[in-house]
């Protein structure tokens, strides 16, 4: 588990974004079980889960409707979508489309998408955003699975969670 | 990682289903587009005047522009709202090749907003007093040419996501790009209207249709990355 550390600015998400591949880094390269991701891009997607500032959820459907077609285009579910929304506390807005959800039920519901496919690398920015104390609990505890099993993390949070010792990274402002 | 990834049929067709819910629940989207051909259409008529021989010699021009303008209008909604919810970033971040998932994309937006196009088109040519017999070259060309168009609009839309007010910077990159296009489809429905054969401009339309079904798709992804980078 590493968390990446840093004033606003410093480059937290420019670094997550490169980590996935969304952005190309200038100089160097990111590697995948030793292979650059550019070249073992199916292997390294198949393992990635990416959750950014936006949830990627469309407002017009359900949570399930939403996660069912994430599982389509990513593969590896290893949990069922209704299962996953209801560990994260979503029972009651399974028939809700995502646009009548708040903020934090929305972010609640694109971590249930991401605890769906545990074991490969979870790269997280702010997944903590406008969530309430009893979702922070159960980020933490998500989070902490993931590691037991095996599983990366990587993410960046201005809150602190309650982890038992993530590896710190501090990105110094440069320019 | 107990359960096996999904294949790459089944991401395609789900990605068509979310489209096609996603019309539905939201259904003045896609109708926008078919009323502005059909009204458009009728102010040409308005226009032109009673004489039904001279709206019988412009009607495929009219019927064609009205078409490449009406998806020109519909067209930055292909990539705009996964651009804006983050849904776009997922795709790029699939293991299934980024290429196919945007030609699905591409299909489904044509299917809702070009092919309901096609649909009305005989009712409209038959308002602007088209000869009968050229009725199977317009439905031919526009099948042929409006796929082409979404295609090669994709690749506009997907240039031009990360501009602010993209609109007319998306005209004024692919109109040029939709010319032969319209030379071709409205050059076959003319040629028909005078008896004529219009295989060679129809058959020219669907060259046109299959190369850009082979170049849009990279290009289109090629334009995704540079536009999130």
């Amino acid at each position: 588990m590493l968390q990446i550390r840093g004033e606003n600015g410093c480059g937290k998400t420019s670094l997550l974004r490169l980590l996935c591949g969304l952005s190309l880094p200038e100089a160097g390269e990111v590697r995948w079980n030793g292979a650059p991701i550019l070249k073992a891009r199916p292997d390294y997607h198949r393992a990635l889960s990416w959750l950014g500032h936006s949830t990627a959820l469309k407002s017009e459907l359900t949570p399930p409707e939403n996660l069912v077609l994430a599982g389509a285009l990513a593969g590896n579910a290893a949990l069922s979508a209704t299962d996953a929304l209801q560990r994260m506390g979503l029972r009651d807005c399974l028939h809700l489309p995502c646009g009548a959800l708040s903020a934090g039920q929305r972010q609640r519901a694109a971590l249930a998408g991401v605890m769906r496919r545990p074991g490969g690398i979870w790269i997280l920015d702010e997944p903590a955003a406008a969530l309430d104390e009893t979702a922070i609990g159960l980020l933490e505890r998500m989070l902490e699975e993931q590691v037991a099993g095996g599983g990366i993390v990587v993410f960046t949070s201005h809150r602190e969670l309650a982890l038992s010792r993530p590896q710190q990274l501090h990105l110094e402002q440069f320019r | 990682m107990s359960a096996a990834p999904a294949s790459l049929p089944q991401a395609f067709t789900a990605l068509l289903r979310r489209d096609f819910t996603i019309a539905y629940r939201r259904r003045g989207e896609w109708l926008r587009p078919l009323l502005f051909f059909v009204i458009s259409i009728a102010l040409f008529a308005f226009a032109a005047g009673p004489d039904p021989a001279l709206l019988a010699t412009i009607a495929p021009a009219i019927i064609w522009v009205a078409a490449l303008l009406a998806t020109l209008l519909a067209l930055d909604g292909v990539f705009r709202a996964d651009y804006d919810d983050g849904a776009l970033e997922q795709m790029l971040l699939s293991p299934h090749p980024p290429s196919v998932l945007a030609l699905a994309r591409t299909l489904s937006h044509w299917l809702l907003t070009g092919a309901p196009l096609i649909l009305v088109s005989p009712l409209l040519a038959g308002m602007l007093n088209l000869p009968q017999r050229a009725l199977p070259e317009l439905l031919l060309s526009l099948l042929l040419g409006t796929p082409a168009l979404s295609l090669i609009g994709a690749i506009g839309v997907a240039l031009t996501l990360a501009a602010r007010a993209s609109g007319v910077l998306l005209a004024l990159l692919v109109l040029p790009l939709y010319i032969p296009v319209l030379i071709f489809g409205a050059g076959a429905v003319h040629t028909a209207t005078l008896g004529g054969d219009a295989s060679a401009q129809l058959l020219l339309l669907g060259a046109i249709l299959l190369l850009a079904l082979a170049l849009a798709p990279a290009t289109i992804v090629a334009g995704l990355r540079a536009s999130l980078n």
